[in-house]
């Protein structure tokens, strides 16, 4: 499958207090979620994105609080996909679970500005700056995430192991 | 023999069936405690909602715990508030609080034994690292691994390589847990563990009381780490003596295990530390801090809410006036601290001093209610993160300290130190 859009770049140390203030943890609803996304940094953020666009992130992306909303919002808000130089723990397994594809790859982290237009192939791990021209390879998923991530997420994948007819 | 383990790795291997696990390696762990509150559950049951199974697998071994909006702040609040209740009455899960009973999820959970040494614990919440204290394994998940584990009792989980932290000497005059973590954070950065066991250990551990070891262990996340922890001593057991639920099992690391590396401080350097915004790990000693005002101040939180940090606020507070320009909120951490509070008699020197004293909530920790802050003012908090608008307004500032500090700093009216009052 690939994904295609605008990248929304931002630096290091994305918190997700940052990505969805606290404020707003008193809904799981999608749509207000993705309303306030990004809101602390960039206040038209949720009205920006286009569906598909991508966010691009420098080190230590989504750190800070477990709150899954941060992911939530961020693949309500239209953002098919997170590359970032490296992911916070938490972040990183809350987007695995709940099937916001993300991206490990310094390279491109470095690379993409702003606006840039951006074709991403998930299977082959692989980043094409088109505005630009050039092709960056992200990190391989280990084979046990692959499983998480081919069956749909968590919720699916503990629905097959528990077997619940 | 199997080869030398870390601490971590032997906790996550005594899980999983094993007697040796590598770090790297994707294992499933059988939990001992899971736990979620008030902002991570109702998203999480959501979730379970979808994985069709009926039943919760072990309810005995779930916490429910309703603390970050509670008492609730608005409508909204209760209407997530109540889910949690809902569930727990449905679903037979007896480790579920009331306002009047419980407190701030990562104090409570070890007040009522429900965590014990040797656990293997996953929580809907960051700070849930705070459990390695007592010698557990203890991470922060999101809300569909606690989704997963309700219907499982387990969790996927990599196993961490350890960095170890040794602290050599004394701490000095107004140090204390906090000050420890808080200049580790400083010299490593908000990513130096990340994905990381932090293994604390050295004299000036071992010289902590239990309530600067939950401290320290509280703020591994800070630092981007997988857990915190510290083998169990004789302060460990002593904890748990007339509380644990269940028996502890102690476990050490091997004199020869394995760790990513070493990292060692000379406690006789490290000063009390603030931490400026926006992120944990700007920190400067208390003698560098220079001319900072501030318009509130606040002692609480799962870092620094328990009574041993109350007691340090009242030997600062006893008899001294809040400055005028000055808010001081007082939030012990669980009911157990609040009656301890006034059967001690520090409720009444707080409000004597200018203060008010809050019952039992996460509150302004995370900008939900009782103290948020306006565009442009300035906070001292005992808290854990100072992230742009944590604790209110974008334009808001957090500063973490020590409680000593910030009760100095309410006195003062600017960021400063017990003996300058
Ligand atoms: S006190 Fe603050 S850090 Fe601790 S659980 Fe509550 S909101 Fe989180």
């Amino acid at each position: 499958m690939k994904l295609r859009g605008r990248a929304h770049k931002f630096g290091d140390n994305i918190d997700t207090d940052i990505i969805i203030p606290a404020i707003y943890l008193d809904t799981t609803s999608e749509e207000e979620l993705a309303a306030h996304c990004m809101e602390g940094l960039a206040a038209d953020f949720a009205q920006r994105v286009k569906p598909g666009d991508v966010m691009v992130g420098g080190l230590n992306f989504g750190c800070g609080s477990s709150r899954e909303h941060a992911p939530v919002a961020i693949k309500a808000a239209g953002i098919s996909c997170v590359i970032a130089a490296s992911f916070a723990r938490i972040f990183f397994r809350n987007a695995i679970n709940i099937g916001l594809p993300v991206m490990v790859c310094p390279e491109a982290s470095q690379n993409i500005q702003e606006g840039e237009e951006i074709e991403i192939d998930l299977a082959a791990g692989q980043i094409k700056n088109l505005t630009k021209g050039t092709s960056h390879q992200a990190a391989a998923f280990p084979p046990f995430l692959q499983e998480i991530i081919s069956a749909g997420g968590l919720i699916e994948y503990t629905k097959k192991r528990t077997a619940i007819p | 023999m199997p080869a030398a383990q870390t601490i971590t790795q032997k906790i996550l291997a005594a899980h999983c069936g094993r007697e040796f696990v590598e770090p790297g390696e994707f294992i499933s762990v059988q939990l001992d405690l899971m736990l979620a509150n008030d902002i991570t559950a109702p998203l999480a049951l959501k979730e379970f909602a979808k994985i069709g199974c009926e039943r919760v697998r072990f309810p005995e071994r779930v916490a429910l715990v309703p603390d970050h909006f509670v008492p609730a702040k608005d409508v909204r609040a209760a209407q997530q508030a109540q889910l949690l209740k809902k569930f727990a009455i449905e679903q037979k899960i007896p480790n579920y609080w009331e306002i009047g009973r419980g407190g701030i999820e990562h104090t409570l959970l070890p007040e009522e034994g429900l965590v014990v040494s040797g656990d293997c614990v996953i929580g809907a919440d960051s700070h849930t690292c705070t459990y390695g204290a007592l010698g557990a394994f203890s991470t922060g998940v999101g809300s569909t691994d606690f989704a997963a584990a309700l219907a499982t009792g387990e969790c996927w989980l990599q196993v961490p390589e350890s960095i170890k932290f040794i602290y050599r000497g004394q701490l000095r005059p107004w140090v204390g847990g906090k000050d420890l973590i808080l200049h580790t954070i400083g010299e490593i950065g908000v990513d130096g563990a990340l994905y990381q066991a932090m293994e604390f250990c050295g004299e000036a551990v071992s010289a902590l009381d239990i309530a600067g070891r939950f401290t320290m262990c509280n703020m591994a996340i800070e630092a981007g780490g997988k857990n915190g922890i510290i083998a169990p001593d004789e302060i460990t057991l002593a904890y748990q003596k007339n509380r644990a639920k269940r028996s502890p099992k102690v476990y050490a690391s091997d004199p020869d295990a394995p760790y990513a590396r070493t990292i060692e401080f000379d406690c006789e350097k490290i000063e009390p530390q603030v931490a400026f915004p926006h992120l944990p790990s700007n920190t400067r000693p208390i003698s560098r801090v220079g001319e900072v005002p501030i318009d509130q101040a606040v002692i609480g939180s799962c870092t620094n809410g328990r009574i041993e940090d109350l007691r340090q606020a009242a030997e600062i507070l006893r008899g001294r006036r809040v400055h005028s320009n000055v808010r001081l909120i007082i939030i012990p951490a669980t009911q157990e601290i609040h009656l301890a509070a006034v059967k001690e008699g520090l409720v009444q020197i707080f409000l004597e001093a200018g203060g008010v004293f809050s019952p039992p909530t996460c509150g302004p920790c995370l900008g939900g209610h009782m103290g948020i802050l306006a565009e442009g003012e300035r906070a001292i908090a005992t808290t854990n993160r100072n992230f742009i608008g944590r604790m209110g307004h974008p334009k808001s500032e957090v500063y973490l300290a020590n409680p000593a500090i910030t009760a100095a700093s309410a006195v003062l009216g600017r960021i400063g130190s017990p003996e300058e009052v």
